[in-house]
C-alpha cells in the first residue's frame, strides 16, 4: 500500500504531480520542474522529504557502534555537528549513505534513504549486541522539509529566534520555529544551493510547511528539480550510482572512508584498494545535444562497450546533458561516447560536480 | 492551483499517440496535444532528422526530449515531411507554452488523404483520455 508522508494533503492542494518513489506518494513537480530547479539555484525552494529515515542511536557505546558498522569517523565531529558517511556491507559495497547528526556524546541521528529503512534497521541492529548503544526507528514521528535556496536564511530568519547565520555548513541547531518547538534546524542539503533541513515532527509537518509557504517568497519543489539539483552536483544516488554491488571506493566515497579504525568491510575495501580500483565513478558531460539517462551504454571510439549511465539528465544551469557512470580506470580511449538510442553522442569526462559554487547558489541581492 | 483542464481544440485532428494534425491547404501541420505536454513536461529538445524524407503512417518522425523522459514522434499520416518548425531549435518549450500554435513541430504534404479521415476527432480522442 502506498505511504503518505504528513505533508500529502498540502501536495495534493498545490495540483502536484504524484509518483511513487519508495513507496510513498512523493511530488515529482508541482509547476514544473524547470521552474522549481531554478528557485532552489536563485531564491529558495522547499521540498517535503519526510519519506527519508530517522534512527536515533543512544548509549555509552553510540560511537564505538557508529565507528563499526559506518565507514567515515565519528570522532571527527562535535556535538551539533552532521557528516556525510555510509553503511559498508562487508565486501566493501554500499549498504546505505546517510547522514549523521551528533546531539552529544552519546546521542545521535542518523538520516537514511527511504528505500532501505527497513533494511538498514535490521543491518545495525544485527551488530549492536557488542554495545552499550540502544537504537529508536523515529521515520513514522519525524517529518523533514528541506529549504534549499541562496534565499533560504533570509526566508526563515523572521520565524525564528535562532541565529542562522551561526549555523555553519553541515552544522545544526535546535529551537523554535515558527512557534514549534524543538526543531531541527540543521545546515545541510541535497542540492548545492545552501539552505536547510528541517526536521520536526510530523505532527507539527503542514504548521512549519504553511509558515515557510506564508512567507511568499518560497516555491515548492518536487523531486524531479531535487535530481537534477543533485545530479548538478554529482552527489550521489542511492540505488543508482552505487549499491550493495559497488565497492565504496570505486563509488568515489573515499573522502567518507577512515581506516584509522575498525569498521565492517574495511579489510574488503583495503584489499580492493591495495589492488587498485577497476572501475571509477565519473562526470560525463554532453558537448553536443542529447540527454543520457539511467541505462545508456557508454562506448569507446572502437564502439566497445566500457561502461552505462547511472543517472542522466538535461542541465538547466549548463543547458547540456549531463551523467554519472563508471568508466574503466584505466580506459585509454580518448573518446568516449554515449549510446542515445541510435545515435552515439561525443562526451567529455569530467570531475563533478559538474557547475561551480557561484552556479550552485546564485546570489542576487 | 489544481491543474488546467486539458485544451482539444475542435477543429484539429488527433491520434492515439498523441499527436495533433491541422489541414491548412494541401498541407498538414503537426504536434503533441496539450495533454501530451502535460504528461511529458518541460521539453528540452526536439529532433526531426526527416525533413525532406517520405515517411510512413506510424514512423518516427522524431524525437522529444523532456526534462523527465523521453518521447517519440510519429507521423499521423504518409508523405513528404516538408519543414520542421526552426523556433524550436532554440525555444522547444514553446511545445509547452502553445501545443497548437507557436509550438508545432513538422509540416507533412500527405500522400493519401483518406488516412486524414481515419484520425481521431476531438471528440474521439477526447474520450481516449478521460
Amino acid at each position: 500500500m502506498e505511504r503518505h508522508t504528513p505533508l500529502f494533503a498540502r501536495h495534493q492542494a498545490l495540483g502536484a504531480r504524484m509518483v511513487d518513489f519508495a513507496g510513498f506518494a512523493m511530488p515529482v513537480q508541482y509547476e514544473g520542474i524547470r521552474k522549481e530547479h531554478l528557485a532552489v539555484r536563485q531564491a529558495a525552494g522547499l521540498f517535503d522529504v519526510s519519506h527519508m529515515g530517522e534512527f536515533i542511536v543512544e548509549g555509552r557505546g553510540a560511537k564505538a557502534f557508529l565507528n563499526y558498522v559506518l565507514a567515515n569517523d565519528i570522532g571527527r565531529i562535535k556535538p551539533y555537528q552532521a557528516q556525510y558517511s555510509y553503511i559498508p556491507n562487508p565486501e566493501g559495497g554500499v549498504k546505505d549513505d546517510l547522514i549523521v547528526y551528533q546531539f552529544d556524546a552519546q546521542r545521535f541521528m542518523l538520516v537514511v534513504n527511504a528505500a532501505n529503512v527497513t533494511k538498514d534497521w535490521d543491518w545495525l541492529t544485527q551488530h549492536i549486541q557488542d554495545f552499550d548503544v540502544h537504537l529508536t526507528d523515529i521515520s513514522e514521528d519525524t517529518a523533514l522539509l528541506a529549504l534549499q535556496g541562496p534565499r533560504a536564511a533570509k526566508v526563515l530568519q523572521p520565524l525564528t529566534p535562532l541565529d542562522l547565520g551561526k549555523i555553519a555548513f553541515y552544522h545544526f541547531a535546535v529551537g523554535d520555529v515558527a512557534g514549534i518547538p524543538n526543531v531541527i534546524v540543521a545546515a545541510t542539503g541535497y542540492t548545492g544551493a545552501g539552505g536547510f533541513e528541517l526536521y520536526v515532527n510530523a505532527s507539527d509537518a503542514e504548521r512549519l510547511w504553511d509558515a515557510v509557504m506564508e512567507t511568499g517568497e518560497v516555491t515548492p519543489a518536487g523531486l524531479g528539480a531535487r535530481e537534477l539539483l543533485r545530479l548538478e552536483m554529482g552527489y550521489l544516488l542511492y540505488g543508482n550510482d552505487m549499491d550493495e554491488h559497488t565497492l565504496a571506493l570505486e563509488a568515489g566515497l573515499g573522502w567518507v572512508t577512515r581506516f584509522n579504525k575498525d569498521f565492517i568491510g574495511k579489510t574488503a575495501l583495503l584489499k580492493a584498494k591495495s589492488e587498485g580500483l577497476k572501475r571509477r565513478l565519473r562526470g560525463m558531460l554532453v558537448e553536443d545535444k542529447g540527454i543520457p539517462r539511467h541505462g545508456y551504454p557508454v562506448v569507446d571510439e572502437t564502439g566497445q562497450n566500457i561502461g552505462r549511465v547511472t543517472s542522466g539528465g538535461h542541465s538547466p544551469i549548463l543547458q547540456k546533458g549531463i551523467a554519472l557512470g563508471y568508466l574503466p580506470s584505466n580506459f585509454s580511449s580518448k573518446r568516449v561516447f554515449v549510446q542515445i538510442r541510435n545515435k552515439f553522442v561525443q562526451v567529455k569526462v569530467v570531475k563533478p560536480p559538474f557547475i561551480t559554487p557561484e552556479q550552485a547558489s546564485q546570489k542576487t541581492s | 492551483m489544481a491543474a488546467d483542464p486539458v485544451n482539444i481544440p475542435e477543429d484539429l485532428r488527433y491520434t492515439s499517440e498523441h499527436e495533433w494534425a491541422r489541414r491548412e491547404g494541401d498541407v498538414v501541420v503537426i504536434g503533441i496535444t496539450d495533454y501530451a505536454q502535460k504528461e511529458l513536461g518541460d521539453i528540452v529538445y526536439v529532433e526531426v532528422e526527416v525533413v525532406g524524407e517520405t515517411v510512413g503512417r506510424g514512423d518516427v518522425l522524431g524525437t522529444i526530449e523532456a526534462v523527465k523522459t523521453v518521447a517519440d514522434l510519429y507521423a499521423p499520416l504518409s508523405g513528404e515531411v516538408l519543414e520542421a518548425n526552426e523556433t524550436l531549435t532554440s525555444e522547444a518549450e514553446k511545445i509547452n507554452e502553445d501545443p497548437y500554435g507557436e509550438g508545432w513541430i513538422v509540416k507533412v504534404r500527405p500522400s493519401d488523404w483518406d488516412e486524414w479521415d481515419a484520425l481521431l476527432t476531438a471528440e474521439q480522442y477526447r474520450q481516449l483520455i478521460a
